[in-house]
C-alpha cells in the first residue's frame, strides 16, 4: 500500500481495491509508488522499503524503522504490555472497542507508539516510533504515556532521545484525554530541555494534527524524510475552509525545509549515521565510526 | 424567529418581548400592569430553568458558541481596574484572534492573554471568526514570557473553534507554533490559570492552555474536535453532530467528572449572555481565590506539581 493509499479514507481505499487498479499479489511484489516499478518486497524491504530505482520512500513499520536503527542485538523494547482502555466508552458507527481489537490483530503491536532503548553505534540511544498502521498512528493516552516515559527515561539516563512520528494527529475516540496527550508529552521535552538532553524529531508520512502541533516539532533538531506530508491541518481541510487549490508540494518536506520549519531533510538509508553524528556532536562525544 | 436567540431559547424569547410589549404599552397609562409583569417574569424564570435544566452537550455546544455569548474583552473590561493591550509577534504580524497586555484585578497586576471573537462582520473579519494564526500564538507566548520576567501571575481566557487552518498559517508554522506554547506553558515560571468561556476548541485551544488550573465556564465545552468535524471524519455524515457532541463528553460537568479540568463555574440563569456583568463579577471572584491559592505555594513545588497534573492525563492499563 503506498502512502497515498495511506491517507486516503478507508472507503476511498476500497473502491479503488475494488476496481482493482494496478493490483499486484500480496506479500512478494510491491509496485512502487514514485516510478511505478514492480519491486520484489524482501529486496525492498533489505532497502529499508526504499524505492532502490528512483528514491520513492514507502511506509515502513514501526518495529522494522526501530530495530534498523540500533546497533544489531542491543535493543530492549520498553513498556510493551501498556494497553488502552476507553474511557468514554466512545462509539461512532463502530465501538471504540472493537477499533481497538481490529488494529491489535491487524497490526499486532498494543497501541500505535513503540518504545525501545539499546545502542547507536556503541552510545545508549532511546527511541519511540508511530505504527501508522494502528489506527492511523493516532495519539491516545498509550502513545502520550509511552512517549513521556520514554523522555522520562532517557532524563534519568542521560541519553539521547529520537522520534520518528507517522501519524494524523489526536485519537478522536479519546476525546479530550487525547488532547491533554499533547500538553503532557510536551511537558516531558520541556524538562530535557532544561536538562541539556537532546531530542531529535523525524518527521515521517503523514505527520499532521496534533502530534505535529506537540512533541513532533519540539526537536532540538527537526529531520523530515523525502516528500513526508507534514502539517497542522490537513490538506483537505484546508482547501475546503480556504476554497482555492493548494500549491504544489505544499506540506511536503521540502516545503517545510524552504519555509524554515525542519532543519533537513534525511534520506531513510542515511538516516541511521546521521542520527550518530548528530547526537554525537550534541553531547560533544567523538565521531562513531 | 428571533435570531439573537437560539431554537431551544425561543420560550424565553416570546416571553421577554410580550413582558417588554406590556411595558411598551403601560408608559403613560393609569392602570396597573404590575402585577401580570411580575407573573411573566415568575414564568420566565421558572421556563428558563426548565430548558437549561436538561440541556443536551449540542444545545451546550450552541451555548457555547452563542452570538450574544461574553467574549474575552468583555471581560476584561469588567474585571480588570486598568487594560494595557499589548500588541504583536515582533516577528510579522498582530493577530486580531488573539488579544493580550496588562491589567490589574482586584488590586493585582496580571498578564491577561485570551481569544477574541466579535459579533459584527467587520469585526469578525479582524478577528478571524476567533481562529488564530501562527503569529498570535507567538504573540501570546511573547506575552507569557514577559509575564515570567516581571513575577506576573498569568490568565487565559480560551474561546476559539481552533486554530485557523489556512495556506499562510501552515506556511507559517502553525505546528510549530502551537507545540512551543505548550512546551513553555509547561515551564513558565509563574502562576497560570486557564479558562474555557466559550469555545475550547482542539490544539489552538489549548496552546493558551496548560497552566496550573482549567476552569470552565458552565455552559463551555472543550473538546479535541469539534462536533461537526467528528461526525464527518468517524460517521461520515453531518446528521450524526448531536451524536457526535454526546460521544466526546465536552461539556464542563463530564469533564469535571472525568478528572481532566478543575472547576466548573456556575453561570446566571440562562447563560453568561443573560446577564455578562453578573458572570463576568463572579468569574473574577472565583480567579481571585485562584490566584490566592498558587501565590501561596513555593514556585518550585508550583511547577512540580503542574508538571504532575500534566503527567496524571490518560487512561490506560499495563
Amino acid at each position: 500500500m503506498n502512502w497515498l493509499q495511506k491517507i486516503m479514507s478507508p472507503r476511498a481505499r476500497t473502491q479503488n481495491t475494488s476496481a482493482g487498479k494496478g493490483k499486484v499479489p500480496e506479500g512478494v511484489w510491491e509496485k512502487c509508488g514514485g516510478c511505478g516499478t514492480v519491486l520484489y518486497r524482501p529486496e525492498l524491504e533489505r532497502n529499508l522499503m526504499v524505492c532502490p530505482k528512483c528514491g520513492h520512500h514507502h511506509y515502513i513499520g514501526a518495529r522494522a524503522r526501530l530495530l534498523s536503527l540500533f546497533d544489531e542485538g542491543s535493543t530492549q523494547e520498553l513498556w510493551a504490555s501498556l494497553e488502552p482502555t476507553d474511557p468514554l466508552k466512545f462509539r461512532d458507527s463502530k465501538k471504540y472497542r472493537d477499533r481497538i481489537v481490529a488494529a491489535q490483530k491487524s497490526t499486532g503491536e498494543k497501541d500505535a507508539l513503540l518504545a525501545m532503548g539499546g545502542k547507536l553505534k556503541g552510545r545508549p540511544l532511546m527511541a519511540v516510533a508511530f505504527e501508522f498502521a494502528y489506527m492511523g498512528g493516532s495519539m491516545g493516552s498509550v502513545v502520550g504515556e509511552k512517549f513521556t516515559r520514554a523522555a522520562e527515561k532517557a532524563l534519568a539516563d542521560r541519553s539521547a532521545l529520537v522520534c520518528f512520528s507517522a501519524t494524523g494527529g489526536a485519537r478522536m475516540q479519546e476525546a479530550l484525554f487525547s488532547l491533554m496527550q499533547m500538553a503532557k508529552t510536551s511537558a516531558a521535552l520541556a524538562r530535557l530541555r532544561d536538562a541539556g538532553v537532546p531530542y531529535i524529531s523525524v518527521l515521517t508520512n503523514p505527520t499532521t494534527g496534533g502530534v505535529s502541533a506537540s512533541l513532533a516539532m519540539l526537536g532540538d533538531i527537526n529531520i523530515g524524510e523525502p516528500k513526508a506530508l507534514i502539517g497542522f491541518a490537513g490538506p483537505r481541510v484546508i482547501e475546503q475552509t480556504v476554497r482555492e487549490t493548494l500549491p504544489e508540494g505544499f506540506q511536503r518536506s521540502e516545503f517545510l525545509l524552504e519555509h524554515g520549519a525542519i532543519d533537513m531533510i534525511v534520506d531513510r538509508r542515511e538516516m541511521r549515521d546521521k542520527l550518530a553524528d548528530l547526537f554525537g556532536l550534541l553531547t560533544k562525544a567523538p565521531r562513531a565510526a | 424567529m428571533n435570531p439573537n436567540f437560539l431554537d431551544f431559547e425561543q420560550p424565553i424569547a416570546e416571553l421577554e418581548a410580550k413582558i417588554e410589549e406590556l411595558r411598551h404599552a403601560s408608559n403613560g397609562q393609569a392602570f396597573n400592569i404590575d402585577e401580570e409583569v411580575r407573573r411573566l417574569r415568575e414564568k420566565l424564570k421558572v421556563k428558563t430553568a426548565e430548558i437549561f435544566r436538561n440541556l443536551n452537550s449540542w444545545q451546550t455546544t450552541q451555548l457555547s458558541r452563542h452570538p450574544a455569548r461574553p467574549y474575552t474583552l468583555d471581560y476584561i473590561s469588567v474585571m480588570c481596574e486598568e487594560f494595557h493591550e499589548l500588541a504583536g509577534d515582533r516577528a510579522y504580524a498582530d493577530d486580531g484572534a488573539i488579544v493580550g497586555g496588562l491589567g490589574r484585578i482586584g488590586g493585582r497586576p496580571v498578564m491577561i492573554i485570551g481569544h477574541q471573537k466579535a459579533r459584527d462582520t467587520k469585526g469578525k473579519i479582524k478577528r478571524n471568526f476567533g481562529m488564530p494564526r501562527p503569529e498570535g500564538y507567538r504573540k501570546a507566548l511573547r506575552l507569557m514570557k514577559m509575564a515570567e520576567r516581571f513575577g506576573l501571575p498569568l490568565l487565559t481566557f480560551i474561546d476559539t473553534m481552533g486554530a485557523y487552518p489556512g495556506i499562510g498559517a501552515e506556511e507559517r508554522g502553525q505546528s510549530e507554533a502551537i507545540a512551543r506554547n505548550l512546551l513553555e506553558m509547561a515551564d513558565l515560571k509563574t502562576p497560570i490559570v486557564c479558562t474555557v468561556i466559550g469555545e475550547g476548541g482542539s490544539g489552538g485551544a489549548l496552546a493558551i492552555g496548560v497552566g496550573d488550573r482549567t476552569l470552565m465556564l458552565q455552559y463551555s465545552t472543550y473538546s479535541v474536535i469539534t462536533p461537526e468535524g467528528c461526525a464527518s471524519i468517524l460517521w461520515k455524515s453531518g446528521e450524526k453532530t448531536k451524536d457526535a457532541a454526546e460521544a466526546l463528553g465536552m461539556t464542563a460537568p463530564r469533564l469535571l467528572e472525568l478528572g481532566l479540568i478543575d472547576k466548573v463555574v456556575r453561570e446566571p440563569l440562562g447563560g453568561a449572555h443573560r446577564n455578562p456583568q453578573s458572570m463576568a463579577v463572579r468569574l473574577k471572584a472565583v480567579l481571585l481565590n485562584q490566584l490566592d491559592e498558587l501565590a501561596a505555594m513555593p514556585l518550585a513545588d508550583l511547577l512540580e506539581r503542574r508538571y504532575q497534573r500534566l503527567r496524571g492525563y490518560g487512561a490506560y492499563q499495563e
